[in-house]
């Protein structure tokens, strides 16, 4: 039987080091697959988060020779020869070995203004399924916020988390923009709050999402192309001046409560 | 005793796990940015060596053609070379005519989406590649002056529209050879590809899809708006493709008129 | 010791499709209302669900109403459902689809823009809403951000140890603690919601998570509550086989549903010599036949693929058996010659994405190898349909947790509408409960101080087993003795050796500290497991029949008599390991004209 050498970090808030552990490795398996027997074997303390094995919840995620990766869907004989090296997401603060505090993520989820529909029809919406399908790529998302991991504004700029929303809530706010029945307009509070701005579409997001979510062309440009209508195009400005058309901002539509 | 949770804070400066390394990446992430840097700066120094040259941009009457290369036109100049001087021209102006013209889509490209995706990777490093650390200890990306000015790409791309135009124009009139009607050349058939990959570049530029039809909440509500999109989303997916291959070709057209231009070719007749 | 405490009108263990439908409900009766959840938000079991859930909005098929998905779900459990859930669940889901669509899901559509609806095993009708294959992640997702949205608060990563009563022996609360710290805390509440979902992980090949270890079965039984059904557990037909790490995922019924075909090694479709007699009428004779019904259901009957999944998941074992496996012995489930490429990547891209990512197989080109795998247990908590109240005061129960809307055997689609449904009405009977007044007083402090004394016991012991030793021989014997297939000697050992079990895992010793560590929340989940697989053992070997998702090898045909109650069983004392008694619970008596709506269909 083949073995696999996997160099684990084990370790708190009070510091940690690298761990080897040498086990036996079967055809076909992933990496999740080898920290479960090295849990059941030589570390049952081994902390590692996990809940479906299948590429489904997102639960997984962590640092796979470097790179940010599903434990569960990353098949060892894809990996390079040697030792396999496993370490916590980087950009949150680490809970105990390869688990970290992911809550800067559900604090961004408390900030979105939820979508405002009109008042459902007896029968349901009527929508048509070229409207529905941008927001279905995003709505692929399984929060396993490896994006967020990866996006360097928050992962070499720890004080950037104060003003910035990260790819996850950046396709979120997509979905919600192009969402065909919303009526709320969070092209403000994007700009200001969120901090569209900070993100410089390096496509690493892009690169790391298991669900192959279109993140940085889909989502992201398009809510700048978006903030660009309403803040830095001139023509479009007129255009809503002799339209009459008045823009409503985010802080008035938190106000309305979703049905 | 009994407590109840508010809504969840941001905790700043919280230890992390992992250690403290600019990454644990072991494949060569260095390749890209290597060739990103090799090429731009190619290119870089070539179109600014061609631009100040202010000869060679144009193949004219007397060998029966009618080149002009992408870097010179609309050449606006009062000193172009006769035959290439646009209908409108800047009297004085001393410098190379290139010099005039440039900007609009050298600023198209510096605003691009993918290049600004490519450079800030290779040249800012910020960051190099993914999940290695950035280079630079602060960071406020596009929020400030003057990577603000990014915003301005779609007028940029309206400009790039306008010359696309006259590109095209000036590959159609190529075809037209003065004293010898009509016929294919290379020179021809170089400046119509130049066009339409400059086209096909423009045209899968984000900014183009944002506004053929990305920006509606509902396609079918604008049908015809949606079909744009439609069209325009598959070549969006290949704007790094595009934009790589017009900007190779774009120099390479001005090196093949220069090279006509200055005698050391000859522009074959093909039929 | 101290400890964190908190309060709450209603707490809902659980925050799957049917605790935080709960809460949504309780909140918007101005409770206050806690969610208490092992994993992240947003990871539950319910993201698994694939294929789409059922409801009759004859979106597809105007013929379709309530009444022929009430007969659908009665038929598909083998009758022995409490009726009156049948009855609510086939009402009321279409509301409940549709009302998620305002709080931000977006399911696939019809041309005219309205929900689509795909075909499923047993539904007479294409019933099924869905988005892609991934319908259950937008269930969750939909509730999750309303909940969010809502201001609730949420415990996450914070596993519940047992319920405590106040001094009348009403529910009053819990014991947990928080995975992160390994710190206790308590909860102190009006009404509990249990929402905890399957117990699948004590079978060796599942499609459960580690979180199905059946903790609200077992908290329920333990509290007061009472168990049914436990023997009726969903195998479902197509799981993957192979690669071997993971052996038991989850294959989408909606390959079926979208023209899949089970072919054994010979290449035949042997589904067609599987069809029991129940189902002749409405099933068809040759491929032909079959083939017509996908585009137009009035041209030809239905597939026998399509079939409910017990009768499926039969009929491959039989095959393997019977040597006409494949190499890693399960059947093939071809959508490649039937189907173009584009419309697989289309309609099932996340299986194949799965296929090609973990078994390099490219199902657009090559056929899947698949068997069948634990998925669902039917039997839970008795709950009264209208309120999901338990027999526990302040108790209530709904989703996979509660037992008897699924009867013997789960209609694939019937579990994402069941969560809504009776998650809905869990939070508004709870919230009735409370207006009612007469509350439960304070909670027990023995009952805490004897569960945290527990939960601490495997750090104290100077040697003993490690949990996952005990784990990994539970899930082999389970999936030997108390597997798809069952016989009587087999049950009796599986009886033996649960109590050899109990032994074990009152011996564990759990190395390390409380902060995050995965030994000891496993050894904290072992008692309910534990108790769960003796009440299905139990039920397996009383029930000496066959009918829905238990087979028996030894009685291999349905009893009449059997079909007139549910084994329920309770607790003589209240700990983990006291004994269980099992009585006959007579069903829920059928009004003549739920009866009429089942003499109309035969």
């Amino acid at each position: 039987m083949a073995e696999v050498t996997m160099r684990v970090w084990r370790g708190d808030a009070n510091g940690g080091d690298f761990e080897n552990y040498t086990v036996a490795q079967n055809e076909g398996e992933v990496v999740l697959d080898v920290i479960h027997r090295i849990q059941a074997t030589e570390a049952p303390d081994l902390a590692c988060r996990w809940n479906c094995k299948a590429g489904k919840c997102g639960s997984c995620a962590a640092e796979v020779n470097g790179k940010p990766r599903l434990m569960c869907m990353t098949r060892l004989d894809t990996l390079p020869e040697g030792p396999v090296t496993v370490t916590p997401m980087k950009t949150f603060p680490i809970i105990r070995d390869l688990v970290t505090d992911v809550s800067f993520n559900f604090a961004q989820a408390e900030k979105v203004p939820a979508l405002l529909p009109p008042p459902m029809p007896e029968n349901g919406y009527v929508m048509f399924q070229e409207d529905v399908q941008r927001g279905q790529e995003f709505r692929k998302c399984i929060e396993c916020f490896m994006c967020q991991d990866v996006c360097h504004v928050i992962r070499d700029h720890e004080g950037n988390k104060q003003h910035y929303a990260g790819p996850r809530f950046f396709i979120r706010y997509a979905e919600l923009e192009m969402h065909p029945l919303d009526t709320n307009d969070r092209r403000d509070l994007i700009r200001e709050e969120m901090g569209l701005g900070y993100c410089n579409i390096t496509k690493c997001c892009t690169e790391v999402c298991p669900e192959h979510i279109k993140i940085t062309d889909n989502a992201i440009i398009p809510l700048k192309e978006r903030v660009v209508d309403a803040h830095y195009d001139p023509v479009a400005w007129l255009g809503r001046k002799i339209r009459r058309k008045t823009k409503r901002s985010a802080s008035d539509a938190t106000v309305q409560p979703a049905p | 005793m009994s407590t109840t949770e508010t809504s969840t804070k941001v905790v700043l400066g919280g230890t992390r796990g992992g250690p403290d390394v600019a990454t644990l990446r072991q494949d060569r992430w260095w390749i890209q940015p290597v060739i990103t840097v090799s090429i731009l700066t190619a290119f870089v120094i070539y179109s600014t060596w061609a631009a100040f040259q202010n000869r060679y941009y144009y193949v004219g009457a007397n060998v029966g053609r009618d080149l002009i290369s992408p870097f010179y036109s609309p050449c606006l100049a009062s000193d172009c070379v006769p035959g290439a001087k646009a209908g409108f021209a800047f009297n004085g102006w001393a410098l190379s005519p290139a010099l005039l013209i440039l900007i609009f889509p050298l600023g198209f490209r510096l605003t691009c989406y993918y290049y600004r995706r490519s450079y800030y990777r290779a040249f800012w490093w910020s960051p190099p590649a993914c999940a290695v650390s950035d280079a630079h200890s602060s960071y406020s990306g596009e929020t400030r002056f003057p990577l603000i000015m990014q915003n301005m790409h779609r007028y940029f791309f309206y400009a790039g529209l306008v010359f696309n135009t006259l590109l095209t124009y000036d590959a159609v009139r190529a075809f037209r050879q003065p004293g010898l009607g009509y016929g294919v050349t290379v020179g021809t058939i170089v400046l119509s590809v130049n066009a339409v990959l400059l086209w096909a570049y423009s045209l899968s530029c984000h900014a183009c899809r944002h506004l053929c039809g990305g920006g509606v909440k509902s396609f079918k509500a604008h049908p015809i708006r949606y079909r744009f999109w439609k069209l325009l989303t598959p070549l969006n997916a290949k704007h790094m493709n595009l934009a790589w291959a017009s900007l190779v070709f774009v120099a390479l057209t001005d090196v093949y008129v220069r090279l006509v231009a200055s005698g050391a070719l000859t522009d074959y007749k093909l039929f | 010791m101290t400890y964190e405490h908190h309060d709450y009108d209603v707490l809902i263990i659980g925050a799957g499709g049917a605790g935080l439908r709960a809460a949504i409900e309780a909140k918007q009766r101005g409770l206050k209302v806690g969610i208490v959840t092992k994993s992240l938000l947003g990871k539950a079991h319910t993201v698994m669900a694939e294929g789409g859930m059922a409801a009759a909005m004859g979106n597809v098929y105007p013929e379709d109403n309530w009444m022929v998905h009430f007969r659908d779900t009665m038929r598909g459990g083998k009758y022995l459902n409490n009726n009156r859930m049948a009855e609510l669940h086939a009402k009321e889901s279409p509301a409940r689809v549709l009302e998620l669509e305002q709080w931000g899901a977006l399911f696939d559509r019809t041309k005219d823009g309205k929900i689509l609806q795909r075909d499923f095993g047993g539904h007479r009708y294409a019933r099924l809403a869905h988005v892609g294959d991934r319908t259950g992640l937008e269930l969750i997702r939909t509730l999750q951000q309303k909940v969010v949205s809502m201001g609730t608060d949420v415990f996450m990563e914070c596993k519940i140890l047992k319920l405590v009563h106040d001094a009348n022996g009403k529910v009053a609360g819990c014991v947990a603690y928080r995975r992160p710290t390994g710190e206790f805390v308590t909860f102190g509440a009006k009404a509990v919601i249990l929402a905890t979902g399957g117990a699948g992980k004590s079978w060796k090949f599942t499609s459960n998570s580690w979180e199905g270890t059946g903790d609200g079965h077992a908290m329920a039984l333990w509290a007061g509550a009472k168990l049914i059904d436990m023997e009726c557990i969903q195998f479902h037909p197509t799981g993957m086989v192979w690669p071997l790490s993971v052996r038991g995922l989850l294959v989408t019924e909606g390959v079926r549903g979208d023209g899949g075909v089970l072919r054994n090694s010979e290449g035949k479709r042997f589904m067609f010599n599987y069809v029991a007699p129940m189902f002749r009428d409405e099933t068809a004779e040759s491929e032909e036949e079959a083939d017509k019904w996908y585009d137009d259901h009035t041209a030809g009957r239905r597939p026998p693929e399509l079939l409910p999944r017990d009768e499926v998941a039969r009929a491959i074992n039989a095959e393997v058996k019977a040597g006409r496996g494949t190499p890693h012995g399960g059947v093939y489930l071809d959508i490649a010659t039937r189907r173009s490429p584009e419309f697989i990547r289309r309609r099932l891209p996340s299986m194949y994405h799965q296929f090609m990512e973990l078994a390099g197989v490219d199902i657009t080109t090559e056929a899947m190898e698949i068997g069948p795998t634990c998925h669902y247990i039917m039997g839970g908590v008795q709950v009264v349909a209208d309120t999901a109240a338990t027999a526990a005061p302040g108790l209530f129960a709904a989703g996979e947790v509660a037992g008897g809307m699924h009867g013997a055997n789960r209609l694939g689609g019937n579990s994402l509408s069941d969560l809504v449904v009776f998650g809905k009405r869990a939070g508004a009977g709870a919230a009735e409960y409370i207006e009612a007044g007469d509350l439960a007083g304070p909670m027990n402090q023995d009952e805490i101080d004897a569960a945290i004394a527990e939960a601490l016991a495997p750090f104290e012991r100077e040697s003993g087993e490690n949990p996952y030793d005990i784990q990994r021989d539970l899930q082999e014997m389970m999936q030997a003795n108390v597997g798809i297939i069952r016989t009587q000697s087999e049950l009796d050992d599986a009886k033996v050796q649960l109590e050899n079990f109990t032994e074990r895992v009152k011996n564990i010793k759990v190395k390390g500290g409380r902060a995050y560590n995965p030994g000891w929340n496993l050894a904290t989940d072992l008692p309910a497991m534990i108790t769960v697989c003796k009440a299905v053992t139990i039920g397996a070997s009383l029930r000496k029949e066959s009918r829905g998702g238990h087979t028996r090898e030894d009685f291999p045909s349905a009893d009449p008599e059997f079909g007139k109650f549910n084994f329920a069983h309770s607790t003589n004392g209240g700990d983990w390991d006291s004994e269980i008694v099992t009585e006959e619970s007579p069903l829920l008596p059928m009004p003549d004209e739920l009866k009429a709506l089942l003499e109309e269909a035969k």
